[in-house]
């Protein structure tokens, strides 16, 4: 193993960390905020990655692709939300599991109506494909740092957000008093409708940016969905930085443990069997990880702690 | 009004009488969709115990199901290849009897469920939601990337295992099995319920102070009804893996443990019978619609969501209207 590849792979987990930063940013938000537990958010990582493609494949601009991803994402998050999810909030978690739960079964289904049961292929676009030297004699894929400087971005906007505007106060607010809030006269139903949207819009275009990555195809959002869930038990639920930090370290462990794990079992045994029981290993590290986040603080890093 | 015993007895006889009468005039296939009503519910029934009783959700079941689905096929297909699972320190070969599968499915499942559960136990709410979800897709990973037995392709039961000198592959003959099953999970529920622990694990869903108070430790409750859970859970997967002869990830997958749960939520939270009425009320649904349209998904997502949103209780509720849904 050279020092190229070990920093390459440390760069990819980085940038599965942001990416799964954006699930989860929405995710954590709109549990600690409204107290609901959204099972149909990789729903929206879906719908965000098959607007891009059908808005590539029409206009061919990468640039128009992501923007729409951003739109048809919220849309339909605003739309769920003022439908569905309103009605969900003073229900029992068991409710809110299932129906959304059924979001999904609709979502899945509806959009392999729409685009039929292959999957599709986003194209990087010219400026953003190839390499580019980073320090060293080492080169990184320019459409991978592209991933990185976005997440990096929009969690820079995001901690702005919640830490020094206006409706950062509020949305901290509602998370400590919903009813207090309300009778301080903030419109908290509309409070929730944005901030559906803004989560949906953020899963939506975490979507597009992997779809060019990976396929685009139905289901694709579940397995990340889960990855987030895992994330913001170890961040700790509402807490953003928690869900940074944690998307981070997951993003990191998971990368690095698919590429270390079956190299140290060499040592001990043959290549081919270090590299089934290695990836098998490697694929429940993130689970392992968080059982031990949850022996040591049961409300992950930066979650409160119970008395 | 109905009374919820009339519904519970009409349902469970009419299961049975549908397979009577589709064995009889030569129809297999809906034998083998009766036997798959019965193997659901009783999944269902396991689950039901922690979620309908104890409000423990977890979206984990599938974990339980598609592990008791690996035990049968793994020690069928050992059996079948003559070749032992492990010969260090003894020797431990595969079995196609159907009673040491069910008892080592029992055994193991019982032993998974108290790992799973003593981790996820230490959270409530939605933590425990997420921590069972996040520990069956372990188990799914681990399954997919594990070649030995069929990773991602899943694993194929030659010869469906025996009991006794019983003809198995004979539908009649297994659903009636699946169906004894099916009673036992039912009685059992029943009396568990009504014992001293049953009594508690409800306590501790209203008020776990109050529980505490009277000594007793709702841990350990909750830990053993989520491994009585558990069991019951994997013996229905196995018995849906030599009901298939095949076993797959997909049936660790968390669509599984979905399912599972709307099982329980169609036919009414907190009644024993209702996994039952919800698996046969699916199948059902999946039969009608699924001949229309390859899509049905899109109507069943949508029939759940006005269910929750404006029929609460599930079918017993809405037909028997009784008061005493907990």
């Amino acid at each position: 193993m050279t020092f190229e590849l070990f920093i390459e792979q440390l760069l990819n987990g980085v940038q599965f960390g942001f990416m799964l930063f954006l699930m989860s940013a929405g995710l954590t938000l709109i549990f600690g905020v409204m107290g609901l537990i959204n099972l149909a958010h990789g729903s929206f990582y879906m719908v965000g990655a098959f607007s891009a493609a059908a808005v590539a494949t029409v206009f061919g601009s990468f640039w128009l692709s992501l923007l729409a991803s951003l739109i048809f994402a919220s849309l339909a998050g605003v739309i769920v939300e003022v439908l569905v999810i309103r009605r969900l909030y003073n229900r029992d978690h068991l409710d809110q599991v299932l129906a959304t739960f059924a979001l999904i079964l609709l979502f899945s289904e509806s959009v392999r109506w729409i685009f039929g049961a292959y999957p599709l292929y986003l194209d990087v676009p010219d400026i953003l494909s190839g390499t580019i030297q980073i320090m060293g004699g080492i080169y990184y894929s320019k459409y991978r740092l592209f991933i990185i400087m976005v997440g990096l971005l929009l969690s820079i906007f995001l901690f702005f957000l919640i830490g020094k505007t206006n409706l950062g106060v509020q949305i901290r607010a509602g998370q400590h008093d919903r009813e207090m809030i309300s009778a301080l006269g903030v419109d908290i139903s509309k409070l929730y409708t944005f901030l559906f949207g803004i989560g949906a819009a953020l899963a939506g275009l975490a979507g597009a940016l992997v779809g060019t990555i990976q396929s685009v195809e139905v289901g694709m959002g579940e397995p990340v969905l889960i990855l987030a869930f895992v994330v913001i038990v170890i961040g700790g639920i509402g807490s953003i930085k928690g869900a940074l930090v944690a998307s981070l370290i997951v993003g990191c462990v998971d990368t690095m443990g698919r590429f270390l794990v079956p190299w140290l079992l060499t040592t001990i045994t043959d290549p081919s069997t270090a590299m089934s029981i290695g990836s098998a290993i490697a694929s429940m590290l993130i689970y392992i990880l968080m059982a031990i986040v949850l022996i040591i603080r049961p409300t992950g890093l930066f979650g409160k702690v119970l008395t | 009004m109905i009374s919820e015993k009339i519904i519970n007895l009409g349902c469970i006889t009419c299961l049975l009488i549908f397979s009577l009468v589709a064995h009889y005039m030569d129809e297999p296939y809906f034998v083998t969709l009766a036997t798959r009503i019965t193997i659901f519910a009783m999944a269902a029934i396991g689950l039901n115990l922690v979620l309908g009783f104890g409000n423990l959700i977890s979206l984990g079941h599938a974990a339980f199901f598609g592990f008791g689905g690996y035990i049968s096929g793994i020690l069928a297909t050992h059996a079948f290849n003559s070749e032992p699972i492990f010969e260090w320190p003894l020797i431990f070969s595969g079995s196609s009897n159907l009673i040491v599968i069910w008892v080592l499915t029992a055994l193991l499942c019982s032993a998974l469920a108290l790992v799973i559960g003593f981790f996820c136990l230490r959270t409530t709410g939605v933590y425990f939601i997420m921590i069972t979800l996040a520990f069956a897709q372990m188990i799914y990973y681990f399954a997919i990337s594990w070649p030995s037995y069929g990773g991602e392709d899943g694993l194929s039961i030659f010869i469906r295992s025996s009991l006794f000198n019983i003809n198995t592959m004979n539908g009649m003959n297994f659903f009636l099995i699946c169906f004894f099953w099916l009673g036992l999970s039912l009685y059992l529920t029943s009396r568990i319920i009504q014992s001293p622990f049953g009594l508690a694990l409800r306590a501790s869903r209203y008020n776990l102070d109050r529980v505490k108070s009277v000594g007793i430790t709702p841990f350990r409750i909750q830990l053993l009804a989520f491994v009585i859970s558990g069991v019951i859970t994997g013996i229905a997967g196995s018995l849906y893996a030599d009901l298939n002869r095949f076993v797959s990830p997909s049936s660790l997958s968390w669509q599984m443990s979905g399912e599972l749960i709307v099982f329980i939520i169609i036919g009414g939270v907190g009644y024993i019978y209702g996994p039952l009425i919800g698996a046969i009320f699916f199948v059902t649904f999946e039969q009608i619609f699924g001949s229309y349209s390859e899509h049905w998904q899109v109507f069943l997502g949508l029939l759940i969501i006005l269910t929750i949103l404006f029929a609460r209780g599930g079918l017993i509720g809405f037909l028997s209207r009784s008061r005493d849904y907990e």
